[in-house]
């Protein structure tokens, strides 16, 4: 199963404090046993939201919000994507990691949906799809 | 935490650390058998401990000095102890500190795991032996697991693992990696069990049991694994570049039905973009490497043909008829042909892809192949030869034993007209 990993924002990285060279060797090491074990498959370091933009929707309305944003505790300032057996692994592999902000912090891993999730969602879509190509080949 | 939890994280820490710990071991031991018992006993040891005194901050480390230290005991309690065991012993007490093992695990660990793949997949035994020694040794499959992923049972799982262990014991390995002209057949028989365990998940039918499916995600791993392992060798980064890119199409190559969606069909928005990308990073290193030749990276280079074509059009024919024209060279096959002359019908036109069928027509590996008057047909009816094209689908869907796929052939039979 593939999982996101989604380090939590803090103050500090809010403010844009740049980790250590302890820190950041750490994590070094850190993504190196990911990618060792055949775990990682991407991730990032993200900008403080003060650099983000959000697109608010209402209807036909879209509307362009400037960061930073409040709600720090809920942003997010980095990312995996790894590829685990289960969330019991994911927890684990979380758990070695050093803490990546200066002071407490909070990791969250979320799996991600597969097309088995979607079940029947995706059907109808893929099956008109599936018969218009098979009506144009047979044009040929 | 509830005791079962915390049994449940102690069995997840064992998970991901047993390969490398079975690995370290037989190092030791010379025997993989002895190895994943001692591995087992460690995982016994933890379970009682770690309750108690919460998971050790290096827990690897600590599962291999408890491992190290059965294994002296055992030397020890054997009274009729060979003097190699004995140094063994004395070699192992020097360094059984976890400090110890610590400092060093990190710099063997990779050579050790490399070593244990070679013996996984050791040449002295059959084929489906290597499988399932490689599934239970390195992926951590249960005895269980591996036969539903091969539709066998577990009794014949299990005994063909433990005759397996046991022609490794008595074929007195080394337990090295093999250098200069060795390693490189050593390699392929790697290479070609990872290859195996990906197909055979690749190929399982939608229903089926999921283990079937996730033995592609576990010799994806396994390649990921791998490269980090032989970061020299051309091929592995080939043959994982072949795997994240066959296996990006997994979810867009079955119909909600379950029929098989044949790529030129394929919905390719639900191809696995980063998977795409990840498998053109491969190929990009294997090619770098001075491999861009070798059948894995050229089979890869091919399925990245079609990946980077965001419509069917958009494919880039008259360079596959290129890298088939290397790929028959370096593996030449009847199907490898068929396919060459598929892409030529594309790059050049119907009758450029008839020259090169003809040639093929008489394989003997292709007779009652239906795949080969299907293409052929389809040349026929694209160079406006209808009642031979006709012909050619009608045969074809005569050696199909696949209802779906004969009435898609019977279709375009009926298609050219009476």
């Amino acid at each position: 199963m593939r999982v996101m990993v989604m380090v939590k924002a803090t103050k500090d990285s809010e403010a844009g404090i740049m980790p250590s060279t302890e820190l950041l060797e750490a994590m070094g090491k850190y993504n190196e046993e990911l990618v060792n074990a055949g775990v990682m498959l991407a991730g990032d370091g993200l900008h403080p939201s003060a650099k983000g933009k959000r697109v608010a929707f209402d209807g036909p309305g879209r509307t362009v919000i400037d960061g930073p944003f409040a709600e720090t505790r809920e942003l997010v300032a980095g990312f995996w994507i790894w590829e685990v057996k289960d969330m019991a692994e994911a927890v684990e592999w979380v758990k070695r990691c050093p803490n990546p902000m200066l002071g407490p912090s909070e990791i969250e891993i979320r799996p991600l949906f597969e097309a088995a999730d979607f079940g029947e969602a995706l059907t109808p879509d893929v099956a008109e799809l599936h018969d218009r190509t098979r009506e144009r080949l047979a044009d040929r | 935490m509830a005791a079962s939890e915390t049994h449940q994280a102690i069995e997840t820490v064992f998970r991901i650390e047993r390969a490398r710990l079975i690995a370290g071991l037989a190092q030791m031991v010379r025997d993989v058998g002895q190895a994943e018992e001692l591995a087992q006993d460690a995982l016994v040891i933890a379970l009682s401990e770690w309750p108690k005194t919460g998971v050790p901050k290096n827990p690897g480390a600590w599962l291999m000095a408890a491992a190290k230290r059965r294994a002296i005991d055992g030397f020890r309690r054997n009274k009729m102890l060979a003097r190699k065991h004995a140094e063994i012993g004395r070699d192992l007490e020097d360094e059984v500190g976890v400090e110890n093992i610590e400092a060093t695990m990190d710099d063997d660990i990779g050579d050790e795991l490399l070593s244990l793949m070679f013996t996984a997949c050791h040449p002295v035994l059959s084929t489906e032996a290597r499988v399932a020694l490689t599934l239970r040794l390195i992926g951590g499959l249960t005895t269980d697991e591996i036969a539903r992923a091969f539709l066998s049972n577990e009794a014949t799982i299990a005994q063909r693992i433990v005759r397996a262990k046991r022609t490794l014991g008595a074929s007195g390995l080394a337990f090295e990696i093999p250098r200069a002209q060795a390693r490189t057949a050593r390699l392929a028989s790697v290479l070609e069990v990872i290859f195996l365990i990906f197909n055979e998940g690749y190929f399982a039918t939608a229903g089926e049991d999921l283990i079937r499916p996730a033995l592609c995600a576990e010799a994806q791993r396994l390649g990921r694994i791998l490269v980090r392992l032989a970061p020299d060798e051309p091929e592995v980064f080939g043959l994982l570049a072949l795997m994240e890119i066959q296996a990006s199409r997994l979810g867009a190559r079955t119909a909600p039905d379950g029929a098989p969606v044949p790529l030129t069909e394929q919905n390719r928005a639900r191809w696995d973009q980063l998977l795409i990308r990840r498998g053109l990073v491969a190929l990009e290193r294997a090619e770098g490497l001075g491999g861009a030749d070798g059948p894995y990276a050229l089979q890869a280079a091919l399925a990245a043909c079609h990946a980077r074509a965001h419509r069917v059009e958009d494919t880039d024919w008259t360079r596959m008829a290129a890298l088939y024209d290397r790929l028959s060279q370096v593996m030449p096959s009847p199907v490898v042909d068929l396919n060459r002359a598929v892409a030529y019908s594309m790059a050049f036109g119907p009758e450029a892809g008839l020259a090169l069928v003809d040639e093929i027509a008489e394989a003997a590996a292709l007779r009652n192949y239906a795949p080969l008057p299907a293409a052929k047909g389809d040349f026929l009816f694209r160079a406006g030869r209808l009642a031979e094209a006709r012909e050619q689908f009608e045969r074809a869907a005569g050696f199909s034993r696949n209802a779906r796929e004969k009435e898609f052939l019977l279709g375009r039979a009926a298609a050219c007209g009476g």
